[in-house]
């Protein structure tokens, strides 16, 4: 394995990391939170320090040899230390005094999974909250996909950005839409960055303070979660709330949707499988929550904002809520489980299953249908009329197991804690989603500070799976990665 | 630029990896996703799955906007599908088309101008001509010919009990009694551009610079036998073959060809009356021992194994053919093969990689840009020809006044006809052509980037 190439990505990795820090540290300086400036530049010290060594004993890399399994590996350890280290202002600055807690708050942040040990969110240092809220921002569209569309790592290295790319952007089969791969990052940060602004600019509109603005619209763009106010979205207006459901539905579509917009291929953008899956799917959703808690709220118009902001939230796995839907009849609770599983689309800043998986696991399972009454039937499935590779195929019934393991052992794992099935079993839909809260315990108006801190351990690593789609994750475990060839 | 290659077979990738790397932006269209699969993996590139000759298809790679097509797969004739409807798509584009059945090459000409075709290839039949050219004027390993064929970049190896061996480089025209220059040195599998007191050791492959009648001259002092070829034995009977027996049929000399396949040998037989065809195994030994190997002046191995070939050429040396050519279509596997005595080694893919990379240099219309580029020493190092124009900087004065970067080294001027080796005294003047090596990972694209004084 290439480690000092992986070493020179890491070290690139946390410049960024010690970077990004900088915003937070000025709004401390300026409002005077001494205790939180001091941690925010303890901490880009100490990053900086440890991206110094690693520049060192990286001097000279080789980036030729850097295939599949560089890339995931490297995806995986990037995620780690991203938490790992980003969570020092947390600790340093005493707003979480526990590192465990640090660590599952900032991987909560980056993951944009926005589940909260805190129990109180309204006395944080503003610094701190920026910190939290800008972290949904860089992990939804991805840390190291930001490091492609800046810095040419690739000299004579050609395709290994693509490596990467792969193992952090979400889907079954990521593709470029230009030709090089610093120019397609740069395409889809550009797209990021217009619609978080729009979506500033809205809220400013609603009559929300500026820094208040920047947060909801990073949570909302990265469909991350962190609020402001303990009880999260319920207390701002409808309008916000309004401006928020649409939004985060619209970073949860596959952004290559926008770029086809904008080389005005309409009819590719909106013919699209996937599009047309999820926006049915919020719809309906939404429909049949509409009709089943219509007796819980006094007016139609607040019965459909409540339920179409929650159907937002969870498809786009965002996890801000307007009301607490744990209270709901237990059909919407029902669906509001299945949403969780659902997820956006692929190659969106949204987590869970994704469409395009269940577009393509419904569509195996009725080609199986019907070649077991047509035993020689040759058939192909396709999606927007292109033949999906078998392996694709095979890649995506591999995932749904996968998924479904970590969940099983997850739910075992924590359910040592003693808390009701439900509580576990959401609490693991919620952060494995990538969604945030869940129900019972872990519902919208509770957090997940109960848990103890080997719980809180295994969902940080649900987080991280989920966002990164299992396999960095799963890799890192496995011996054959870490084996040398004889 | 922006390119679309059609067909991610041996020369699309080739070509891929070529100008990817050059920073232009490549679409690349196959049939086969898992070759496309394959190169995305490796290559920072676009890919599309279809026919590349469909109009969908182009216009989803989006032609429109393209630059250049190269059409690359392998059937001709789709090849020139391709090209008309990218052209019906988008008037403006350049298209190269590889063209390479024999049967089409008497009407390459007339296609180029009917498909407005920017440039017609046919790997083989470069290969044929450049083997061709090897064995005409035998001696030399390879070569490279640049202005106007005035100068040239030959490859010479220093065996056993050659006379160059321990000279300095300084004192090298007291052996060999001619203008010439070594450029570079492969020596271990490392390119070195060597000063005057480097010392030539055995086992060394020389780069030597020169126009061909001081070279010639070279060879003559060195006392290498520089016997004209005259009957020339070929293994495999494939296109290259083909094309080989025409071209030195031209020059009067005789060939023969051995074949696995019957139909085949028959086929070549009525194509070529003047050719002798073998109808044998060249792996097996008794059909090269029956047909006495050793009395031939040059052997070819050619057929569509590369290990083959490697092994007919190391028993042709066994049998002291003194001119050995090997084809390796798969690459130049440089390191792994450098030791091994099997002559000349011909990459079709290369050449013809090469020839368009140069044309698409040449497309981009800058002011000095390089006229042509070479590969040699295993394409570590690059020689590249250029012409000095108005905007050339340090034009009239004398080179030892001149700062040129470290790695860029001037190895010849050509002033009109006349070649000049260059040394601290001369001059280079509007018109003249230069040729620059360089190795690969300085960014030289016009000559003034070999200036010490940097950016313009």
């Amino acid at each position: 394995m290439n480690l000092r190439m992986m070493m020179r990505i890491f070290a690139y990795i946390l410049l960024v990391e010690a970077a990004l820090m900088l915003p937070p540290a000025l709004i401390s300086l300026f409002l005077h939170e001494h205790a939180s400036m001091l941690a925010f530049f303890m901490s880009m010290g100490i990053i900086l320090a440890i991206a110094g060594v690693m520049f060192l004993i990286s001097r000279k890399a080789d980036g030729r040899r850097f295939y599949a399994r560089e890339g995931l590996v490297t995806t995986g350890i990037s995620w780690i230390l991203l938490g790992a280290l980003g969570c020092l202002p947390f600790y340093l600055s005493g707003a979480i005094p526990s590192y465990v807690d640090a660590l599952f708050e900032m991987v909560s942040g980056f993951t944009t999974t926005g589940s909260s040990i805190l129990k109180n969110v309204e006395i944080l240092p503003k610094g701190v909250l920026w910190w939290r809220s800008f972290s949904h921002w860089v992990g939804g569209m991805g840390v190291l996909v930001f490091l492609m569309a800046i810095v040419s790592l690739s000299g004579k290295n050609q395709g290994f950005g693509l490596h990467i790319m792969r193992s952090e952007s979400p889907g079954p089969a990521v593709g470029k839409m230009v030709p090089r791969i610093k120019d397609t990052s740069k395409i889809l940060y550009w797209i990021y960055t217009g619609l978080t602004v729009i979506n500033i600019i809205l809220l400013k509109l609603g009559g929300l303070s500026f820094f208040d603005s920047c947060c909801l619209a990073f949570g909302t763009a990265g469909t991350g979660g962190f609020g402001l106010l303990n009880d999260s979205f319920a207390s701002y207006s409808p309008y916000i709330q309004y401006v928020t459901t649409l939004f985060m539905l619209l970073f949860s579509v596959n952004f290559s949707v926008y770029y086809l917009i904008l080389l005005k291929k309409f009819k590719a953008a909106f013919g699209d499988e996937e599009f047309k899956l999820f926006w049915a799917m919020v719809f309906v959703a939404t429909t049949l929550i509409v009709i089943n808690v219509r007796p819980l709220y006094s007016t139609l118009e607040e019965t459909i904002r409540h339920s179409a902001f929650t159907v937002g939230t969870l498809m786009s796995t965002t996890g801000y809520a307007t009301t607490d839907f744990d209270l709901w009849p237990s059909f919407s609770k029902a669906i509001v489980v299945l949403l969780m599983f659902c997820g956006a689309c692929a190659g969106s800043t949204g987590g869970g299953f994704k469409q395009i998986r269940l577009l393509l696991l419904w569509r195996s399972l009725r080609r199986n249908i019907h070649t077991s009454l047509h035993p020689s039937e040759v058939r192909a499935i396709c999606v927007n009329k292109r033949p999906i590779d078998e392996h694709i195929l095979h890649n995506t019934h591999a995932y749904l197991v996968a998924y479904v393991i970590i969940v099983i052992i997850s739910v075992l794992v924590i359910s040592l804690d003693g808390f009701s099935f439900e509580t576990n079993f959401t609490a693991v839909m919620a952060t494995l989603n990538n969604i945030g809260p869940g129900l019972a315990q872990v519902g919208p108006t509770c957090n997940f500070s109960g848990y103890s801190d080997f719980s809180k351990l295994v969902l940080t690593a649900d987080m991280l799976a989920g966002r990164l789609e299992i396999y960095p994750m799963l890799i890192l475990l496995s011996r054959s990665t870490w084996k040398r060839a004889r | 630029m922006k390119i679309l290659i059609a067909g991610a077979g041996k020369v699309g990738r080739a070509l891929t990896d070529e100008l990817s790397s050059e920073g232009h932006d490549i679409t690349l269209i196959d049939m086969n996703s898992r070759v496309l699969e394959d190169a995305v993996g490796m290559y920072d590139v676009i890919t599309l799955q279809g026919n590349s000759a469909s109009k969908a298809v182009l216009e989803e790679a989006g032609v429109q906007n393209m630059d250049l097509l190269i059409a690359a797969t392998n059937a001709d004739e789709v090849n020139l599908l391709a090209v008309i409807t990218a052209k019906a798509l988008n008037p403006n584009i350049h298209t190269i088309a590889r063209i390479r059945n024999p049967e089409y090459v008497e009407q390459a000409r007339s296609m180029r101008d009917v498909f407005a075709l920017s440039l017609v290839i046919n790997p083989e039949l470069q290969a044929a001509q450049e083997i061709a050219r090897l064995l005409k004027y035998p001696g030399f390993l390879k070569r490279e010919t640049f202005a106007k064929a005035r100068v040239e970049i030959v490859e010479l190896k220093v065996f056993k009990g050659s006379r160059l061996i321990n000279i300095q480089l300084k004192s090298l025209s007291g052996v060999t009694r001619s203008q010439v220059l070594v450029a570079a040195v492969l020596r271990g599998g490392e390119a070195i551009m060597p000063d005057g007191n480097f010392v030539i050791k055995e086992d060394d492959r020389l780069f030597v610079t020169g126009a061909p009648d001081q070279l010639h001259e070279m060879l003559i002092h060195l006392g290498i036998i520089n016997m004209p070829v005259n009957h020339v034995i070929m293994a495999g009977g494939g296109k290259i073959s083909y094309y080989l027996a025409e071209e030195l049929h031209k020059s009067h000399i005789a060939t023969s060809i051995i074949e696995i396949d019957a139909d085949k040998c028959r086929e070549l037989a009525e194509q070529l009356p003047y050719s002798t065809i073998i109808h044998g195994d060249v792996s097996d030994r008794s059909t090269l021992d029956s047909e006495d190997i050793g009395d031939y002046d040059a052997s070819v191995s050619l057929t569509g194994m590369d290990e083959l070939n490697i092994v007919t050429s190391l028993y042709a040396h066994m049998h002291n053919v003194p001119n050995i050519v090997t084809k390796l279509g798969r690459g130049n596997d440089g390191d792994l093969i450098e030791n091994m005595p099997i002559g000349s080694v011909i990459c079709p893919k290369e050449l013809c990689t090469m020839h368009i990379v140069r044309y698409v240099r040449a497309m981009q219309t800058k002011t000095g840009a390089a006229l042509s580029v070479h590969r040699i020493a295993d394409g570590r190092i690059e020689a590249i020809e250029f012409r000095a124009d108005h905007d050339t900087r340090h034009l009239g004065e004398k080179l030892k006044h001149v700062k040129t970067k470290k790695n860029a080294l001037i190895v010849s001027i050509t002033h009109g006809t006349h070649t000049e080796i260059p040394n601290g005294e001369s001059i280079f003047q509007e018109g003249d052509t230069v040729v620059v090596i360089t190795n690969r990972d300085s960014k030289i694209s016009q000559l003034n980037d070999i200036f010490e004084d940097g950016l313009s």
